[in-house]
C-alpha cells in the first residue's frame, strides 16, 4: 500500500475507533504530544498532534515533534505498515535499524501502545451469562478456571466443565472395563481460593519505603524487618529504584543481584522466566542458581544410573496409564504422595486401579493423603533410612531368584558387583531384611512378604511425589541413596516390561504430545536462549528480540545468605544437558566481578522455603547490603526485609495464556500427562488492578523508561494483552480456533490422539532393546555412545548398577557402587544433638502451593489441616504421633513448640496414628513470619519450619538441599521465649 | 408429588481435598445474594465443614473424613424456633434463613442440633449453607461443593421424595442422627467409617525360627458365640473386620491358617477401632 495512504489512515483510524470505543477516547486524554512518521533518506512524512484527545494531523514534516518513527527508505516503511502484519519482518526492522523511535521513551512506548490498541479495543473478550455476568478463564497453579465477574468484581471462581463442542476424552480399556475420564479440569485449593487472595486484607496497594531508608544519608539497613513503611507515589518508587540501579551499575558487574522463587503466579508471560528475565538481562545482574529444588535426589543420584539429565535424573512416563491398568498387579507407592503434591486427574485414574483390584503398598513414614484415600499396606520407615529397606529388597529377590536376569544381562551392567555388596561378600554386612530392621524399625517379615510380592507380581514402583521422582525422601540427607535405589529396583524388575515400570498413574495419560503450545520454561516474550527452553521452539515460532547478559556472576541460591554475610560462595551448575553438567563448580564473587550491593527480590518466599532461613535474616541486615527492593503481591515473611516494596498485581488483573501443566521443555517436558485433558486456557484480565498495584511487565517497563529502555523492553510498546496473542499466533491454538473464538470463550481442549496413534509406552524400547520411540527429544544427540536413539545416555549405553559418571567426580557422599552410609540427622553419632530426640518432616504442603494459598487473607487459612486459629492467630499445623504427644502432655490444637539449635517455631498440635513414633510432620512454606521478639534470634508464630532445616548440602560436591529428617524437640508453648541460635557444628 | 432437592454424600470417596470448603467460601465471602443470604465474613465460617476421624492405632490405621453442613431438614428445629418466618423451608425442599427477618435471632443458632448454623457476629445473623439455592434457581444442576469435587464425592439430587427414600434403601444410604426425626435430605453413604469400628492385627508365624507374614489365615469374629464377622489375613498377614458399633462389649476372636495353625484373642471393645497388635499362629 502506497506510504501517503497508511500515514493517512492512521490519524482516520484513530478518529473512527475513539467515537466507536470510549475506552479509546480516554486513552487519548492521557497525554499530548507531536508524533511524527518519516523517512531517513528523503523528507517526507506525517505528524499528528494529540491535544486534550483531540487529533490533528497533516503530510510533511514537523519543525518540532515529541516522537519520531523513522524509516530507512519507503519499501520498508510500507512493508512495516501495511496489514497483515509480519511479526518476522517487524522484529528484523526493528533489530537491523531498519526502522527507530526517537524521542523520551515513555512517549514513545504510550504512542506505540496507542497505535496497537486501535486493534485490540475492539476484541470482545469472556462470555456473557446473562444478568451483567461476564464468565471469563484464568490459569492458576493447578488448572484452569472460570471466573465469574459482575460489575468490575470477582464474584466466584470455578473449575471447568467442558462443554459439548470440546474435544471427547480418551478411554482405555483394560480386564474388560472402560474408563473415561471426567471432562473438567480438577483444581485444587491453592488454585480455588485465589479470589480471596485477590481482595486479601494483605495486597500491597501502593508503593511503600521503610521508614529509616534514606538513600542519600543513614540507610539503616541493620534495622530491616523491624522498622515500619511509609507510603510512597509511584514516581518516587521508580526514582529511587532506577537511580539505585545506575548507582549500584557504576559499581561494577554483578553489583546487582535478582532473586525469585521458584515459581511465580501461572502464565506465559508475567513468569519470572519471561518479564522478569527479560528485564533484567538488559540491566546485567548476578542471578541466584536454584537448585534443582525437589527433584534433590534424582538430580544428585538417580541420574547417574541411567541418564535422564533433561529430565533432571528421573525416567520418562509415556503409556504408563495405559500398561498400569492393563498390565499392573501392585503399585508401590514410595515416598509417593500425588494428592498432596498435584492436582487430582491422577486421583480419578488410581480410584480406576482400585476397581480393578491392583493392590497397593505405601513407604512412607506419614500415612499420606494418597495411601489413606487408597488404602493398602502401609510400611513406615524410619526417616532417611529408605535405602537399607530398599537394599533388603535386593537381598531378598537375589537370595531367591526374584529378578529378572534377562534384563540384567543384556541391559545393565555392574549386577556382580552389586549382587555381591548385598551378599556382604567384601563388607561381611549380608544387606538381610534383619539388617535393615536395625536401621529403619520396619519388620523383617514386612520386607521379606514385600519382596516377594514385588517378585511374583508385575509392579509399578511410584516413587517420589509424581511416581516418576520429585519430592519426599529424595529431599533427605540420604535422598541421592534412596533414588539410586529407586532405580536399582526398578532395573532388577526390568522396568519397561509390561506392566513393570515406573508410575502411580499421576503421569502418563494418552494425549497429543505434538500439538505444539508452549509452557512457561519455553521463556515466554524474555529473548534469553540459554536460561530456559527458548531456542528449542519458542524462538523461532514467536519472533521476538533476543536478550543476553553481559554479567556472568551467580550465586548458589542455599547459600546467598553466606554470599553476602562471608562475601564467598561456592556451588554446582543445575546444568542438564549431561550427566556431567552438574560437576561445573561456580562461585561467588567471579572474576572481574564485584560483590553484590543491592538485591531486588521477586516474591517472598524466601523465609518459608528455604533451608536455614534464619540465616536470610543475618544477609538482610547485614551492612554490605546497601538497597533491597521487594516486588510482590502480598505482604509475606519476608516482604518488609526491604527498603523499597513495589506492589504487583495478581493474575486476574493483568493478561496472561498458559496451558494447564504445561511447564514446557525447559523444565518438565510434556508435563501435562498428569492431567486427563490438554486445556490451554487465555488468562483474562478480569479486574483493573487494586489500589495502585501494577503487573509485574508494567513495573518492569516503568523502570524501563526511567532508564531509557522502555521501548527495548516492550519491543516498541508492545502490551501483555499484545504479548498473548502473539504467543497465540505461535502455537499450533490457531489452526484450530480463530483467535476471537478464544477471546470470548477462553480455553481450547486439545483431541487425544486416536488410540491407534498413541505415544509408545516408556522404557519398553529399552527393554526390548529397540530404538528410542518414546516423543522426546532426549538424550542430546551428542551424548549417544552406540549411535541416535540407541542406548541410554550412560557412558555404556546401559544400566549401571556400578555409576561410572561418579567415578569420576570422587565425592566420598556419592560413591559409584551405591552403599548404604546412614547420613541423616542422628543423636547418637553427633552429641550436640542428643537434645532432639524427634525427626522432623517438612514435606510440600497439600494446601498452599509453597506460599501460594497461605497469605493471611486466603480461605485456606481456615482449613483445620493446615493453620489452627488460636487467639486470633492462624497457627501451623504440626502433626505429632500420639504417644510422643501423650508423654510431653499435648493435646489435639495445643500450641506446642518446636526448636533446635537452628530455630524454633511455635505450631498447633495435631495428634495422629498416621505418624511414626518418634516423627513430627510440618510442612513448609508459611507466607508468615512472625518473630516474638528480635528477627532471626527469636522464635517465629508465623510458622516457617525451615528455619529448623539444615543448609548443608545432600553430598559434597552438589548444590542441593536435604531439609527431611532434622532432629527437633517439641513441647508445650506457655508463650515465654527464651530460645537462641546456636552455630550449627560441622 | 414436586420433585425435591436432595444431596448424596459418599464417606469413602471423600479424601479431605477442601475444594467443597474452599468453594463454598468462595461463593459466600464478600457476596450478598438478597433473598438467600448475606455475606459470609472472610474467615471463621465454616457453612460446609469436614471431619476428620482417625480409625485404628499405629501401623494399622485409616484417616476418614465427613463432609458435613445444613441438612435442610423437613422438619427443621430452626423453623421452629424462629420468629417472624424467618426461616423458611421452600416447595423443592430447601430451608431458607431470611438474611434480613433472621437479624439478630440467635436462638436459631442454637436450634440446630447439628450445630450446622453459624452466628454472624458483625451483622448479628444466623447463617447456613443454602444448598446454593441462587445457582440451582438459576440454572445450575448441581451445587458448587459436587462441581468442584474431584473425587466425586457429591450427587446433587432433584427427586420425589418417594424416589429418593427407594434410592436411599437401595444404597444403604444414612442421615445424621436420625433419631432426632428431624428428616435431613442431606444423605450418606458409607457413613460407618465415622461411626463405627474396625478390628484389626497382623497375623505371623515362625518358619524355621524366622517370623514370616501369614497371608490366608482366615480369621472369625464372635460376639457371646455368635459369628460376627470374618476376614482373611492379606499377603502381609493383615487383616480387618470392619461395621462393629463402638462400645459393643467383649469379641472373641480366632484364626485358622490353611495349614490348620490357629491363634485366638480376646478384646473389649471401646469407642475407637483397636489394633490387637502382632498375633502369633501356634
Amino acid at each position: 500500500m502506497n506510504l501517503s495512504v497508511l500515514l493517512w489512515g492512521i490519524p482516520q483510524a484513530m478518529r473512527t475507533i475513539s467515537k466507536l470505543y470510549p475506552e479509546y477516547a480516554s486513552r487519548l486524554q492521557e497525554r499530548d504530544l507531536i508524533a511524527q512518521f518519516k523517512l531517513r533518506d528523503v523528507p517526507e512524512g506525517r505528524w499528528i498532534e494529540l491535544t486534550g484527545g483531540k487529533i490533528r494531523s497533516r503530510a510533511g514534516l514537523h519543525a518540532s515533534p515529541d516522537i519520531t518513527i523513522h524509516f530507512k527508505n519507503r519499501e520498508i516503511a510500507e512493508s512495516f505498515l501495511t496489514p497483515p502484519f509480519d511479526l518476522l519482518e517487524r522484529i528484523d526492522a526493528a533489530k537491523n535499524f531498519k526502522i527507530g523511535l526517537d524521542g523520551p521513551d515513555d512517549l514513545a512506548v504510550w504512542f506505540m501502545q496507542t497505535l496497537t490498541r486501535l486493534e485490540t479495543v475492539t476484541w470482545k473478550r469472556g462470555t456473557d451469562i446473562g444478568n451483567g455476568v461476564t464468565r471469563y478463564t484464568n490459569g492458576t497453579n493447578s488448572g484452569p478456571i472460570f471466573v465469574y465477574v459482575k460489575d468490575g468484581k470477582i464474584i466466584r471462581t470455578t473449575p471447568i466443565d467442558f462443554d459439548e463442542s470440546d474435544a471427547p476424552p480418551w478411554s482405555i480399556t483394560a480386564r474388560g472395563k472402560t474408563f473415561t475420564p471426567s471432562r473438567r479440569t480438577t483444581v485444587a485449593t491453592h488454585g480455588l481460593c485465589l479470589k480471596s487472595m485477590v481482595y486479601s486484607k494483605n495486597r500491597i496497594l501502593h508503593p511503600m519505603k521503610r521508614v529509616d531508608f534514606d538513600p542519600d544519608g543513614e540507610r539503616n539497613v541493620e534495622n530491616r524487618g523491624k522498622s515500619q513503611f511509609v507510603r510512597i507515589s509511584w514516581n518516587e518508587a521508580l526514582d529511587l529504584v532506577s537511580k539505585e540501579i545506575k548507582r549500584a551499575k557504576a559499581i561494577g558487574p554483578g553489583a546487582i543481584c535478582v532473586a525469585n522463587g521458584s515459581h511465580h503466579q501461572w502464565g506465559n508471560l508475567g513468569h519470572y522466566l519471561s518479564a522478569f528475565n527479560r528485564f533484567w538481562n538488559l540491566i546485567g545482574v548476578t542471578k541466584l542458581v536454584h537448585t534443582p529444588d525437589s527433584w534433590e535426589g534424582w538430580f544428585w543420584g538417580a541420574m547417574h544410573h541411567w541418564g535422564n539429565s533433561l529430565r533432571l535424573g528421573c525416567p520418562e512416563f509415556y503409556g504408563t496409564v495405559e500398561d498400569c491398568l492393563k498390565e499392573a498387579e501392585m503399585i508401590v507407592f514410595w515416598s509417593s504422595d500425588p494428592d498432596a503434591t498435584y492436582g487430582f486427574d491422577g486421583t480419578e485414574r488410581r480410584d480406576w486401579a482400585k476397581q480393578l483390584g491392583i493392590k497397593m503398598v505405601h513407604i512412607d513414614p506419614y500415612l499420606n493423603h494418597t495411601a489413606a484415600h487408597l488404602g493398602g499396606k502401609w510400611i513406615s520407615p524410619k526417616p532417611g533410612t529408605d535405602a537399607a529397606m530398599a537394599q533388603a529388597l535386593c537381598y531378598v529377590w537375589i537370595t531367591e531368584n526374584l529378578y529378572d536376569k534377562k534384563f540384567i544381562a543384556e541391559r545393565t551392567t555392574g549386577f556382580d558387583e552389586w549382587k555381591a555388596y548385598i551378599l556382604g561378600e567384601n563388607d561381611g554386612i549380608s544387606k538381610t531384611p534383619e539388617w535393615q530392621e536395625k536401621e529403619t524399625g520396619v519388620p523383617a517379615r514386612d520386607v521379606r512378604a514385600l519382596a516377594r510380592e514385588w517378585g511374583a507380581k508385575k509392579t509399578y514402583l511410584g516413587a517420589g511425589g509424581w511416581g516418576v521422582g520429585l519430592g519426599g525422601a529424595g529431599r533427605s540427607p540420604m535422598g541421592a541413596q534412596w533414588a539410586r535405589m529407586m532405580t536399582i529396583l526398578g532395573a532388577m524388575q526390568g522396568y519397561g516390561r509390561p506392566g513393570s515400570n515406573f508410575g502411580n498413574l499421576q503421569f502418563g495419560a494418552p494425549l497429543d504430545f505434538n500439538f505444539y503450545f508452549p509452557g512457561y520454561g519455553d521463556g515466554g516474550f524474555s529473548g534469553e536462549l540459554m536460561g530456559s527452553a527458548n531456542s528449542a521452539n519458542n524462538y523461532q515460532r514467536m519472533p521476538h528480540i533476543v536478550t543476553m547478559s553481559s554479567v556472568r556472576q551467580a550465586i548458589p541460591r542455599m547459600w546467598f545468605p553466606e554470599a553476602i554475610t562471608q562475601g564467598k560462595a561456592m556451588g554446582y551448575l543445575t546444568d542438564v544437558s549431561s550427566i556431567q553438567g552438574q560437576f561445573f563448580p561456580f562461585g561467588y564473587p567471579s572474576p572481574g566481578h564485584v560483590r553484590v550491593e543491592m538485591l531486588y527480590k521477586y516474591g517472598s518466599s524466601s523465609l518459608g522455603t528455604q533451608v536455614g532461613s534464619n540465616r536470610w535474616i543475618k544477609a538482610y541486615q547485614h551492612e554490605s547490603l546497601k538497597f533491597v527492593v521487594n516486588q510482590s503481591v502480598w505482604w509475606e515473611g519476608e516482604t518488609r526485609f526491604a527498603d523499597v516494596i513495589l506492589p504487583a498485581c495478581t493474575v486476574f488483573e493483568r493478561w496472561d495464556i498458559g496451558e494447564w501443566y504445561n511447564v514446557g521443555a525447559g523444565y518438565v517436558h510434556h508435563m501435562y500427562s498428569m492431567n486427563n485433558h490438554r486445556v490451554i486456557a487465555l488468562q483474562h484480565k478480569v479486574i483493573e488492578p487494586l489500589g495502585e498495584s501494577k503487573s509485574d511487565y508494567d513495573i518492569f517497563l516503568a523502570i524501563s523508561e526511567k532508564l531509557d529502555m522502555g521501548s527495548l523492553y516492550s519491543e516498541g510498546g508492545t502490551s501483555e494483552y499484545d504479548w498473548c496473542k502473539r504467543v497465540f499466533d505461535s502455537s499450533d491454538l490457531f489452526k484450530k480456533i480463530s483467535w476471537r473464538e478464544f477471546l470470548k470463550k477462553g480455553y481450547f481442549v486439545v483431541p487425544p490422539d486416536p488410540e491407534s496413534a498413541r505415544a509408545p509406552t516408556a522404557n519398553r524400547w529399552f527393554y526390548e532393546g529397540r530404538k528410542k520411540d518414546t516423543p522426546e527429544p532426549y538424550p542430546l544427540p551428542s551424548d549417544y555412545v552406540a549411535g541416535l536413539g540407541k542406548g541410554l545416555q550412560t557412558p555404556s549405553g546401559k544400566f549401571e548398577f556400578i555409576a561410572t559418571t561418579l567415578k569420576r567426580i570422587d565425592d566420598p557422599d556419592r560413591p559409584p557402587l551405591n552403599q548404604y552410609i546412614p547420613v541423616y540427622e542422628d543423636g547418637n553419632r553427633e552429641p550436640e544433638l542428643a537434645e532432639f530426640p524427634l525427626q522432623l518432616l517438612s514435606p510440600h504442603s497439600r494446601y498452599p502451593f509453597h506460599l501460594m494459598g497461605d497469605d493471611e487473607g486466603s480461605s485456606v487459612r481456615d482449613i483445620r489441616e493446615h493453620r489452627i486459629l488460636k487467639d486470633g492467630r492462624y497457627y501451623l499445623v504440626a502433626r505429632i504421633n500420639r504417644k510422643d504427644a501423650e508423654a510431653r502432655g499435648i493435646h489435639d490444637d495445643d500450641l506446642i513448640r518446636l526448636w533446635n539449635n537452628r530455630g524454633s517455631v511455635v505450631c498447633a498440635a495435631q495428634i495422629t496414628d498416621r505418624l511414626r513414633p518418634g516423627v513430627v510432620s510440618a510442612s513448609t512454606a508459611s507466607a508468615e513470619y512472625r518473630p516474638v521478639g528480635e528477627p532471626g534470634k527469636s522464635t517465629d508464630l508465623g510458622g516457617c519450619i525451615n528455619t529448623l532445616n539444615s543448609s548443608k548440602a545432600i553430598a559434597r560436591k552438589t548444590h542441593g538441599i536435604r531439609p527431611n529428617t532434622t532432629l527437633i524437640q517439641i513441647e508445650k508453648w506457655a508463650g515465654v521465649d527464651s530460645w537462641q541460635p546456636r552455630a550449627e557444628t560441622a | 408429588m414436586a420433585k425435591k432437592w436432595n444431596l448424596i454424600v459418599d464417606v469413602e470417596r471423600c479424601d479431605n481435598c477442601r475444594g467443597c470448603y474452599i468453594a463454598v467460601k468462595d461463593e459466600h465471602a464478600g457476596n450478598d445474594f438478597p433473598g438467600y443470604a448475606a455475606a459470609q465474613p472472610a474467615h471463621g465460617h465454616h457453612w460446609l465443614d469436614i471431619r476428620r476421624k482417625e480409625r485404628g492405632r499405629y501401623p494399622l490405621v485409616e484417616a476418614r473424613f465427613q463432609p458435613v453442613m445444613c441438612n435442610h431438614c423437613d422438619d427443621a428445629p430452626c423453623i421452629k424456633a424462629a420468629r417472624d418466618d424467618a426461616v423458611q423451608k421452600r416447595e423443592d425442599g430447601i430451608v431458607i434463613i431470611d438474611p434480613v427477618k433472621a437479624q439478630g435471632q440467635k436462638q436459631i443458632v442454637d436450634a440446630c442440633p447439628y450445630g450446622a448454623v453459624s452466628w454472624n457476629e458483625e451483622k448479628q445473623l444466623p447463617q447456613h449453607w443454602i444448598f446454593d439455592a441462587h445457582l440451582l434457581d438459576a440454572g445450575w444442576d448441581k451445587v458448587r461443593a459436587e462441581q468442584a469435587c474431584p473425587t466425586k464425592v457429591f450427587r446433587t439430587l432433584q427427586l420425589e421424595d418417594r424416589d429418593m427414600q427407594r434410592l436411599a434403601t437401595e444404597e444403604g444410604l444414612e442421615v445424621e442422627r436420625p433419631e432426632l426425626g428431624t428428616r435431613p435430605r442431606v444423605y450418606y453413604k458409607n457413613l460407618h467409617l465415622m461411626t463405627h469400628c474396625f478390628v484389626g492385627g497382623t497375623v505371623v508365624h515362625l518358619i524355621g525360627g524366622t517370623e514370616e507374614c501369614a497371608p490366608g489365615v482366615t480369621i472369625v469374629l464372635r460376639q457371646a458365640g455368635r459369628e460376627v464377622g470374618r476376614a482373611i489375613t492379606d499377603a502381609f498377614g493383615e487383616f480387618k473386620i470392619d461395621r462393629l458399633p463402638p462400645r459393643s462389649g467383649r469379641y472373641d476372636l480366632e484364626g485358622t491358617s490353611p495349614a490348620g495353625r490357629r491363634v485366638a484373642t480376646v478384646f473389649e471393645l471401646g469407642s475407637e477401632s483397636p489394633y490387637l497388635g502382632v498375633l502369633t499362629l501356634s
